[in-house]
């Protein structure tokens, strides 16, 4: 490997032998195409035509006069697919294609970004298998449906947790015995390098567009710009183009599940210790003897017992903070926020909504908070409506 | 104590018709069902006669094992397996006979007892070596110093992708043995052999002189025959035995000796071969 993956102590690529050399080839991919001309113009080609970017930044009227302050909504919801996800799908898609790879596996929670990729295997024509715990099959069917309708076949992952987290190790065992012709199209900016780097990369088009849109629309910087972390995607996306400018306050919004104190959450960030997992360094939540506990969170795609090994070190450098919200604050704001402006935040999404929401009557009036709107809640109709009684 | 060098020393003079014979290497988790019962296991394996052992301990989240050691790890962890139980039975394997031990495991799992205190305490408890499955070569600093200070050999794997610059810069940090991975894929038990074993060992023997010891999906003594007329000084069975626990979870107190007759079994077929 050319470079370590290192964001400060975190990070790394802690895989057995057998996936090195794997990665290794995608390291060296990846700094062979990123900046190349044919390979930036066909993705640029295919955010805009095929995802939707530009994505809006909108000023939400309504939801501002009820906390107070100035919030505007980068609109990641109404891409192609519902979610971030599909920024991150299309690079590393088109990643392996250069690299002639045929054929895609990918690990996913809510379903977004198993299907994200399915739809990129259609597009590029490569035979696509998505890994999902049977519980978020059972709880993200409608994604489940749309998957198996694009072409992936779906493996329900059983043992473990059944979420997230059991996906990854099973399609890390898939990947060992496959490395020779399969891409690992990995769903966040977490485990081993270079996928912390690559994820970012691809998903900093939202903070590249964002602050422009601030200058644009504002004409200054925001004050604060917040975003939900699960692995930590759509949170690196848009803190990555801010992180130079000091006075803009980054806020990660990690699950607290049913509330940090009962250890019913996906919170590293805020209740976890550095431990080793699926190839990083990172806040992780597990016992004293480092075995990984079972997470619990309303959203599948924060149901996650880690966090990507850039958000740790900005936890630690203090440049960005990691608040949590528990999940009958995010199930309030679902509805509070559709009925305000007539949109349907994720549940992911949520979580940083409800943080805005918290701070009703906190900020002077002229505060400005960006919140990146990851994804679009129509996938979430159903568990919101189960847990409504 | 009883060291690798010591043992496969021995297995090299115990040569028939001028090949030496290999190395038999059992793989248990530690605590697989019970504490008592793995103990029991364990002392029917050295029983039969096994030169090395090769323990796991049991992690939450095994990426490089198949479902047959998955559900070892389960079992152990349910049956309230820890590190200092772990500790525990390695002393009580040690008093039964002074066995060379090499332990597998994920890395999280010694980082949080922390690295040196670890290879410390479990080098005073009796084991050899500690082989890290998720960490590589490349990561070799973090703990081959602290292992070698403990009074520890190092083991590090090898897999038919590794390329054979590579392959020497692991040989030259294995003081132990080369833990070779027949295959490309997660531990099993499987019918055949993996095609590529045979030339990985061969490419080994052109350029190091440290031990090979193949491991995942060893199945059979025909496997085992093969691997030694290979060349491999060692071979390692771990799910297929590891199955016959399962298999009789009913009738536990049967289980010592089903897995000592397949191990007698093997050991037969590699100094008959
Ligand atoms: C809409 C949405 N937002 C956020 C996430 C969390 O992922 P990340 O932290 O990588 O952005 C997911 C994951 O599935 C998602 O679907």
């Amino acid at each position: 490997m050319k470079y370590g993956g290192r964001f400060g102590q975190f990070g790394g690529f802690y895989v057995p032998e057998v996936l090195i050399l794997a990665l290794e080839e995608m390291e060296k991919a990846f700094y062979k195409y990123y900046k190349d001309k044919k390979f930036t113009t066909e993705l640029d080609v295919l955010y805009h035509d095929y995802a939707g970017r530009p994505t809006p930044l909108y000023y939400a009227t309504r939801f501002s006069e009820l906390v107070g302050f100035k919030v505007y909504i980068k609109r990641e919801d109404l891409l192609h697919g519902g979610a971030h996800k599909v920024n991150n799908c299309l690079g590393q898609g088109l990643l392996a294609k250069y690299m002639g790879k045929t054929k895609l596996i990918a690990e996913t929670g809510a379903g977004q970004h198993g299907l994200a990729t399915s739809m990129v295997g259609a597009l590029f024509g490569m035979q696509t298998k998505i890994f999902m715990g049977t519980i978020d099959v059972e709880r993200q069917s409608v994604n489940v449906h749309k998957m198996r309708l694009c072409g992936a076949e779906v493996i329900p992952v059983k043992g473990g947790t059944e979420t997230l987290k059991d996906a990854i190790n099973e399609a890390l065992r898939y990947w060992t015995a496959n490395v020779a012709d399969t891409f690992y199209l990995f769903g966040t900016a977490c485990g081993p390098h270079p996928y912390p780097t690559i994820v970012k990369h691809f998903q900093s088009c939202i903070g590249i567009e964002a602050r422009a849109q601030c200058l644009e629309k504002m004409g200054k910087l925001p004050d604060i710009v917040t975003a939900c972390v699960g692995g930590g995607s759509n949170a690196i996306g848009i803190f990555s183009a801010f992180v130079d400018d000091k006075n803009v306050k980054l806020i990660g919004v990690e699950p607290a599940g049913k509330g940090i104190k009962t250890g019913k959450h996906a919170a590293p960030l805020n209740a976890g210790k550095v431990g080793i997992l699926h190839g990083t360094k990172m806040y992780l939540m597990q016992n004293k003897e480092g075995q990984i506990l079972d997470t619990e969170s309303i959203s599948a795609g924060l149901d996650y017992p880690g966090v990507g090994p850039e958000h740790c070190l900005l936890k630690d450098t203090g440049r960005a903070q990691y608040v949590a919200v528990e999940d009958k604050d995010v199930l309030d704001i679902f509805d509070i926020f559709t009925k305000c402006e007539g949109i349907l935040p994720a549940l992911e999404s949520s979580h940083s909504l409800a943080w805005v929401y918290s701070q009703k009557g906190k900020l002077p009036a002229d505060t400005t908070v960006v919140v990146n709107l990851s994804g679009r809640g129509d996938k979430d109709v159903d568990i919101v409506e189960r847990n409504r009684k | 104590m009883k060291t690798y060098k010591q043992t496969f020393a021995e297995c090299r003079k115990a040569s028939h018709s001028g090949l030496k014979r290999a190395a038999l290497i059992p793989f248990f988790v530690i605590g697989d069902p019970d504490f008592d019962t793995s103990f029991e296991i364990i002392k029917a394996a050295i029983d039969a006669g096994v030169d090395i052992l090769e323990l796991g301990v049991a992690f939450s989240d095994p990426i490089a094992d198949g479902p047959t050691i998955q559900k070892a790890d389960i079992r152990a962890l349910a049956s309230g397996i820890n590190i200092e139980k772990a500790k525990d039975l390695i002393r009580k394997i040690k008093s039964y006979k002074d066995i060379p031990i090499g332990l597998l495991m994920y890395y999280n799992l010694i980082y949080q007892y922390g690295t040196e205190k670890f290879f410390v305490d479990f080098a005073r408890a009796g084991v050899n070596s500690v082989l890290i499955a998720d960490l590589s070569i490349d990561d070799v600093d973090e703990i081959y110093a602290p292992a070698r200070k403990a009074g520890l050999d190092t083991v590090f794997m090898v897999t038919p992708n590794t390329e054979i610059e590579r392959a020497k810069k692991i040989a030259e940090k294995c003081t132990g043995f080369i833990y070779t991975v027949s295959l490309l894929g997660v531990t099993g038990g499987r019918d055949t052999l993996s095609d590529m074993i045979k030339p990985l060992i061969s490419r080994l023997k052109s350029i190091t002189d440290v031990p090979v010891c193949v491991g995942f999906g060893i199945s059979t003594p025909q496997h085992a025959v093969e691997l030694a007329k290979a060349g491999a000084d060692g071979v390692i069975i771990g799910s297929r035995i590891v199955k016959i626990i399962e298999d009789n979870l009913n009738d536990k107190k049967s289980i010592p000796a089903k897995v000592k007759e397949f191990l007698s079994q093997i050991k037969e077929a590699i100094e008959a071969k």
